[in-house]
């Protein structure tokens, strides 16, 4: 009875280690020397040199960036702030293998600019850049608009919008169309409650979290103006440049080749043509707008191949685009005029519907 | 006396980042964890007070760990444990169930003997700390 219950209380270090840390998470035995925070490399003498282009390899950095510029057409700036930001963390997590302690960095963003310039794609990649740069320890996205942060009464906002934080920490919290957050016209609004609450995590729990904001320019300055608070607390205003002919060109391009189409040879002045004059023409979305005109040049080449005069068609028939399936469109009317009449070629209401245009 | 309900009773008080590590461990089986909170640990006591609801969809340690700081400031002198719930078909039960804080004096139970017909005992256990009223059991 003794001997058991000696055994039972003698070895409990040996106990410790084997039970209580599961999974990979396992902390070095206490023997071993500490190892820093920083990762599993070891801590550096002070007069070591790191060769920061072998470092700068081993994270796979220059792959992700690599990947972002080949799937990304222009968006220039804001390529080279995601530079930025991985060159930091690169020298942040060298400095911290030297022993230099370094304050997490802030890695809030705002991301303004025109519709369909981008900013959800790009923060939909960004969980998962800082993810593999080391900063995030999941890399999941949480994208929230307004109903998932605002309650609907009094008391209900707090719970709701800690909920969300919750969720999004150790990821990317993804505030779409942030400036609805706060309704200048209604000082009651429990929109400020939740900016409360999320400045605060925001500045308290900055190593769980990254948050992002995203929204028109105008109306987030409208925001930013009502809310100081929140502006100086992300590091990193985002502005997205509105895309050129050639860029969205490419944009063309890419997103034919997704569906499976081609456009073909003599299509091509057509469809700079078409950019040109869409560009030119009131509530121009951008790469949004790309995708609207390939979907509907894309029911208009479906409905030429079925209504033809030769009913047999080949591969390279299904898979290309005609300058006819373009020139279809209503702005190369002749007459802008104010009024929407349907799009010519394609019954109405056939459109993918998603923009007026 | 250090009562030991839940695991790991019998190892020393884990530490915060010990915590840390076992929520990451429930959270990467897909568990969702609770927290719950109680001043009578007897240990047929099975209904602790729920510190909110579960916490579903989370997928970090440090939203679970803001719950746990949170209960423990609001209540320093009671039992804090976590559950994990394995919600899959089959085992719907939980998983894991550990205490992340206890009070500081534990009084430990009395065992009263009852003695019944043709000298039948039998056995009560008590807890000290519920003589007195709830919210007063563990003021030093």
């Amino acid at each position: 009875m003794c001997a058991v219950r000696m055994n039972g209380l003698g070895d409990r270090s040996a106990v410790r280690r084997g039970f209580a840390m599961p999974g990979s998470a396992v902390a070095p035995a206490p023997e071993v020397a500490p190892v820093d925070d920083g990762g599993a490399a070891p801590s550096l003498a002070p007069d070591a040199v790191v060769d920061l282009a072998a470092e700068r390899s081993a994270t796979g950095v220059d792959e992700l960036l690599a990947v972002l510029d080949a799937e990304l057409v222009g968006l220039a700036p804001v390529k080279a702030r995601i530079a930025e930001i991985a060159a930091l963390l690169l020298v942040d997590r060298t400095r911290a293998r030297f022993g230099i302690s370094t304050a997490p960095p802030n890695l809030h963003m705002c991301f303004t600019g025109g519709p369909g310039t981008g900013k959800t794609t790009v923060a939909l990649r960004m969980a998962g850049l800082l993810h593999r740069l080391g900063y995030l320890r999941r890399g999941h996205l949480v994208t929230v608009t307004r109903d998932d942060l605002v309650g609907q009464y009094v008391g209900h906002t707090a719970p709701k919008t800690r909920d969300v934080l919750k969720r999004a920490m150790g990821g990317v919290l993804f505030i779409d169309e942030a400036y609805y957050l706060h309704k200048a016209e209604n000082e009651r609004d429990y929109g400020s409650e939740s900016i409360e609450i999320l400045l605060q995590v925001m500045e308290n729990h900055r190593d769980d979290v990254v948050v992002i904001l995203a929204g028109y320019a105008a109306e987030m300055d409208v925001f930013f103006r009502s809310n100081p608070g929140m502006s100086s607390r992300i590091a990193h205003h985002i502005t997205f440049p509105a895309y050129t002919a050639d860029e969205l060109e490419q944009i063309a391009d890419r997103m034919a080749d997704q569906l499976g189409y081609v456009f073909a040879p003599d299509t091509r002045p057509v469809l700079r043509d078409y950019l040109e004059r869409r560009m030119a023409r009131p509530r121009f979305a951008n790469a949004r707008s790309v995708r609207n005109a390939v979907e509907r040049a894309r029911l208009r080449q479906a409905r030429r191949l079925v209504d033809g005069p030769d009913p047999r068609v080949d591969r390279d028939a299904l898979t290309t685009i005609e300058p006819a399936d373009l020139l279809a469109s209503r702005v190369f009317d002749p007459e802008p005029d104010g009024t929407e009449p349907g799009e010519r070629g394609t019954a109405e209401g056939c459109g993918s519907g998603t923009m007026p245009e | 006396m250090r009562i030991t309900q839940g695991t790991f009773s019998h190892l020393p008080d884990l530490t915060d980042d010990e915590i840390t590590a076992q929520i990451g461990y429930c959270l990467d089986n897909g568990w969702p964890l609770s927290v719950e909170f109680t001043d009578d640990p007897h240990p047929r006591n099975t209904y602790w007070e729920m510190w909110g609801l579960p916490m579903f969809d989370l997928a970090d340690p440090a939203g679970v760990m803001l719950e746990v700081d949170a209960c423990r400031t609001t209540h320093p002198d009671c039992y804090v444990k976590l559950n994990a719930y394995d919600a899959r078909l089959g085992r719907q039960t939980t998983a894991l169930s550990f205490i992340v804080q206890r009070p500081e004096p534990e009084p430990g139970f009395r065992l009263d003997r009852h003695e019944g017909a043709d000298r039948r005992i039998t056995y009560t256990t008590t807890s000290y700390a519920t003589g007195r009223p709830q919210g007063e059991r563990y003021l030093a």
